[in-house]
């Protein structure tokens, strides 16, 4: 099929230049606005110009721009991310754990999330209108307006101090301990992500699951004399796929950004507080490192749903947008 | 040109004045249909509240907010200190008082901004298409790569904790989002006979864009403006929350939250109140949005608009 191998290829090379653009935006970020990364590591101190010179050269700060971009982007693609301002060790190695955890953490909300908002999503597209329907709305509408740090304390002071105290309020995950011995401390964050998110996703499916209810293709096939069981396992669930798909990519996608707020709250130890500890620090490569990794966590979110979407909607396969 | 053109021309410029007529009261339809819902009503209300308190608490606060009134993290003790004190002794009561302010402007500021911004780039991009609908497009999708607390944080490590840094970042973040939904609105009513007709008269594209084709886009934008101001004060709050935002001594609700949540055992207060202030002020703003959006899709539906 070459028209579908073409369109899949465009979108990957779409994908690929996004991700050029991201680390443009990055590197510009960080490395040529005006106050500069020296200046930042210096402070006060940067009144002494012999030092501030002296360590604009120790960065390469003194080379020209583009320069600087292609001999950074160069260590970013060959897995060198520069060593961290504040401790001295290369930001991969600071790194590695903090995503493993992070990783494990996002996990576990979308392992939570996903089915959960799929069951309510269709649930509530099924009875319309019902009392189920309307306390569904309004529950996911409420928590959907909530902030991340305004449920997660909230669920701090429920359930680890205020009213019960049956879980930890800070998850320090210890590098030492294996991960599947303290996931008590993975509870209450997980627990935010997917109420932060779950609701956003519910309300998406139902409104995508209605619209294939109404569709003609669904009404053709109960005209046709199917059983309703039929019609939702042939004819309806094929189609609310590509939403679902969708909406997955879309949870990671948030999920991965979700993240910073949540674990600076449980002092979690994964790259969202590591991000808020580089900015709090001005740790430039360690900000350049994360940023770059969540990027790219949501454009191969995005761009694997897309090619997920191209290969199972029936519709697209055939009409290119 | 020939006197029949000219003729029909000025026929077709009588419908296009007529539907501006009508377009203008679009947004006004829009807000009318959603106060019929009690969704939105209680949105109002909640929202009315809290910019009250933000505005008269000051004016009522028994204390001032940076006045040492008690050890720090003394429990509530009425009348004289109904939530009791914070970290360093201030209290509870007057800086809540005193936060809303600083939220619900930068969260106001951010949303104008990211709405002047996403609708300018939106109507261009849905009336200019080809390559420079692509081309900005593009560089939006670049924008969107990044979760928009990333975003701000990127620009924040290198400038340092400004103000107007973060409500710009947040607004700029807002901008794409907007834009996506502005562009689609206006390919759509560029499409119409009022724009032809203006297209006909040979009004400038400039005019085209913001005297016939923004007047009819801005039902959705009510909605964006709802939405955006909802996860605005969320984005500001934690933003404060982080320790990015307002600085001590600063009475700040996302500050508070920050400061006192190393006493949450012993005084849940200073971090409850406000906890619970910024999540009722975003349900009220999230419900005035959907009910906006509610009576948007009611409104397309029955005037039969796609």
């Amino acid at each position: 099929m070459p028209p579908l191998l073409k369109l899949i290829l465009i979108r990957i090379g779409l994908g690929i230049l996004t991700l050029l653009l991201v680390s443009v935006v990055v590197f510009a970020a960080t490395q040529a606005l005006p106050g500069d990364t020296a200046r930042a590591i210096l402070g006060k101190e940067a009144a002494n110009k012999a030092r501030y010179e002296a360590l604009r050269q120790q960065l390469g700060l003194d080379k020209p721009v583009a320069e600087q971009y292609l001999t950074w982007l160069g260590g970013v693609v060959t897995g060198d991310l520069g060593d961290s301002l504040v401790s001295d060790t290369p930001v991969t190695e600071l790194l590695s754990r903090r995503v493993q955890n992070t990783a494990v953490l996002v996990l576990i909300a979308a392992l939570l999330s996903i089915p959960l908002s799929l069951l309510l999503g269709s649930l509530t597209a099924l009875r319309r209108d019902s009392k189920f329907d309307l306390s569904v709305s309004i529950g996911s509408l409420s928590l959907a307006a909530l902030p991340e740090f305004v449920t997660g304390i909230i669920l701090i002071l429920l359930f680890a101090t205020q009213v019960f105290t049956w879980l930890p309020a800070v998850s320090r995950v210890d590098p030492n301990v294996p991960i599947y011995e303290q996931l008590d401390l993975f509870v209450l964050p997980a627990l935010t992500l997917t109420l932060a998110v779950a609701p956003y996703i519910t309300r998406i499916l139902r409104a995508s699951t209605i619209e294939v209810l109404e569709s003609e293709y669904v009404m053709m096939a109960r005209l046709k004399g199917l059983s309703e069981r039929l019609v939702l396992n042939r004819h309806a669930v094929p189609n609310a796929l590509a939403p679902a798909i969708q909406v997955t990519a879309l949870n990671l996608a948030w999920l991965a950004g979700g993240v910073v707020v949540v674990e600076y709250l449980f002092a979690f130890p994964g790259i969202g507080s590591l991000l808020v500890d580089a900015v709090a620090n001005r740790d430039m490569p360690m900000v350049q490192a994360i940023c770059l990794v969540i990027a790219t966590v949501y454009v191969l979110a995005n761009l694997t749903a897309d090619i997920l979407t191209i290969l199972v909607s029936p519709r697209l396969r055939t009409g290119l947008r | 040109m020939n006197d029949e053109i000219i003729v029909s021309d000025s026929e077709l410029v009588e419908p296009a004045v007529v539907h501006a007529g009508r377009r203008r009261s679009e947004w006004l339809m829009t807000i009318r249909e959603a106060w019929r819902m009690g969704r939105t009503k209680i949105g109002v209300g909640i929202f009315a509240f809290i910019v009250l308190l933000a505005v008269v608490g000051p004016w009522i606060a028994p204390y001032s907010p940076t006045e040492f009134v008690a050890p720090p993290f003394s429990s509530p003790a009425p009348p004289k200190m109904w939530l009791g004190s914070d970290y360093i002794g201030h209290d509870v009561l007057t800086r809540v008082l005193y936060g809303g302010r600083t939220v619900i402007l930068l969260a106001l500021a951010a949303t104008v901004i990211g709405l002047g911004l996403g609708v300018t780039l939106g109507l261009i991009t849905g009336y200019a298409r080809r390559w420079i609908d692509e081309s900005i497009m593009r560089i939006l999708d670049v924008v969107l790569a990044f979760p928009q607390i990333v975003l701000t944080l990127l620009f924040v490590s290198i400038l340092g904790p400004r103000l107007w840094l973060i409500v710009l970042m947040v607004g700029i973040s807002h901008a794409p989002r907007i834009a996506r939904v502005c562009r689609a609105a206006t390919l759509e009513v560029a499409q119409r006979d009022f724009v032809h007709a203006a297209e006909a008269l040979g009004v400038a594209r400039t005019k085209i864009i913001f005297n016939e084709i923004l007047p009819s886009v801005t039902s959705p934008l009510l909605v964006e403006f709802g939405l955006r101001l909802t996860y605005s004060i969320g984005l500001i709050a934690a933003l404060s929350f982080l320790g990015f935002g307002l600085q001590p001594p600063a009475a700040d609700w996302g500050l508070m939250i920050n400061e006192n949540r190393i006493g949450i055992v012993i005084q849940p207060w200073p971090v409850f109140v406000p906890v619970l202030l910024i999540g009722i002020l975003t349900i009220g703003t999230n419900l005035i949005a959907d009910g906006l959006g509610r009576a948007l899709i009611g409104i397309e539906r029955d005037t039969g608009v796609e």
